[in-house]
């Protein structure tokens, strides 16, 4: 697998998760995705973004193009150097929430993405990388 | 390194130093991909007072590295400059080539004044430093149109959201833009008092104009619809894409109790029928 392109966006505001949305929207139009998994990317990084802001304080993220000889992709990694997440799997159980949100953002974005890694170390920050691929034909 | 040639190359760009800048202003004024955002007058007078903060900081003799002290005065005046101009509404090359610009005089001042094997050596150095002061140009340009892009996006989330008296008893808010809390806020502020004031039973929330609507946008709208509720009224929405559909089925969003239909004009029927209404369509007369 191959990195094409990236591009790095900070997350520090609620307008930067804007950012990261019209950032994400313009590479999966890039890549041809369909309109139906164009909006469930968006959505997730929606999703992940808000998290770095609200649950880590801040942090950035990074939109990939990606690459291997069958297929294409998109790869959003985000990270925060908050407080992290003490256990994963809790975290990812539909309906728990530290804060105000349904508690959907991180299990939805798991379901809405191919492929989904959590790395999270208390006190040091969390780091989420999501891929999704498109076959090519 | 930079420090032994630095000191020739402050000396040759103080003896021709007016003449370079004639020969840069005058790069200048004569490009002719030039738009017309910036006027002669003040490409004249920014070049000037760019070549003296330029001279001043070569003199100290690290022209290597830009983040340095004896650049900040440069880098200040520079980044002024590329903002100004991103709001003038040149365009980002235009602005780089302010500094970009510059190289051709400068070149041709180390190459004629100083022959052999050090005058490569010095244009090159001469060159990565005209490069970075570009770069740093084009990136302060970005940034300023950065933030307009953003205060606009801000600009765009605070206008007025209209709520309209369909029919009677009858209110539809169509929701354009993103949908964060302060938003939501407004929207649910002007309905209520609008359900009040009109007595309706039913408000339709068209969501069609919503890009995205994850979790966060999910919970906004249960808000509102649960807010209606208490006031005694009900809610359906409406304008829900297939994508969408699909979005909030992944991300296990509940939305079982709220009534939602696929377009307006649907909520609209639906609405006008639990009203007692019906239509029906006259028959043409001939």
């Amino acid at each position: 697998m191959a990195v094409k392109s990236q591009e790095e966006r900070p997350i520090s505001s609620e307008e930067d998760i804007l950012t990261v949305r019209n950032s994400v929207k313009r590479v999966t139009a890039l890549l041809n995705f369909s309109l139906v998994n164009q909006t469930k990317i968006i959505s997730a990084a929606s999703e992940l973004a808000r998290n770095t802001l609200e649950h880590g304080k801040g942090g950035r993220s990074i939109i990939q193009l990606i690459n291997d000889p069958d297929r294409v992709g998109i790869r959003i990694i985000f990270e925060d150097k908050g407080p992290g997440i003490a256990d994963i799997s809790q975290a990812l159980e539909d309906g728990f929430t530290s804060g105000r949100g349904m508690g959907l953002g991180l299990g939805g974005a798991k379901r809405l993405m191919d492929d989904f890694q959590i790395e999270s170390k208390e006190n040091e920050g969390t780091t989420v990388t999501v891929t999704k691929w498109l076959e090519k034909n | 390194m930079p420090k032994e040639t630095a000191v020739p190359l402050h000396a040759i760009i103080s003896d021709s130093r007016d003449d370079i800048l004639k020969e840069w202003i005058k790069a200048q004024l004569d490009d002719t991909s030039r738009s017309q955002a910036v006027p002669d007058a003040s490409i004249k007078a920014s070049s000037t007072e760019f070549f003296k903060l330029f001279e001043r900081a070569i003199s100290n003799g690290n022209i290597s590295d830009i983040d340095r002290s004896e650049w900040e005065e440069v880098r200040h005046m520079l980044s002024d400059l590329s903002a100004s101009r991103a709001t003038q509404g040149s365009t980002p090359s235009e602005t780089a080539r302010f500094i970009f610009s510059m190289k051709q005089p400068l070149f041709a001042r180390l190459t004629k004044d100083k022959s052999g094997p050090d005058a490569g050596a010095a244009v090159w150095e001469l060159s990565l430093l005209l490069d970075k002061l570009g770069l740093y140009t084009t990136e302060t340009f970005q940034k300023t149109r950065e933030s307009i892009i953003k205060r606009q996006q801000k600009e765009m989330m605070e206008m007025s959201t209209p709520v309209i008296k369909v029919w009677d008893g009858l209110l539809a808010v169509p929701l354009i833009g993103t949908l964060d809390s302060a938003r939501t806020q407004i929207v649910m502020e002007t309905l209520l008092q609008k359900i009040i004031d009109t007595g309706s039973k039913l408000a339709i929330l068209d969501i069609t104009g919503v890009p995205t609507v994850d979790t966060q946008t999910a919970q906004h709208l249960m808000k509102t619809v649960s807010a209606t509720r208490l006031m005694g009224a009900e809610c359906i929405i409406s304008g829900i894409r297939p994508q969408i559909a699909q979005t909030i089925v992944h991300l296990g969003i509940d939305i079982n109790d709220i009534v939602t239909k696929a377009s307006m004009a649907d909520a609209i029927k639906e609405a006008l029928a639990r009203g007692g209404w019906t239509f029906e369509k006259q028959a043409e007369n001939n």
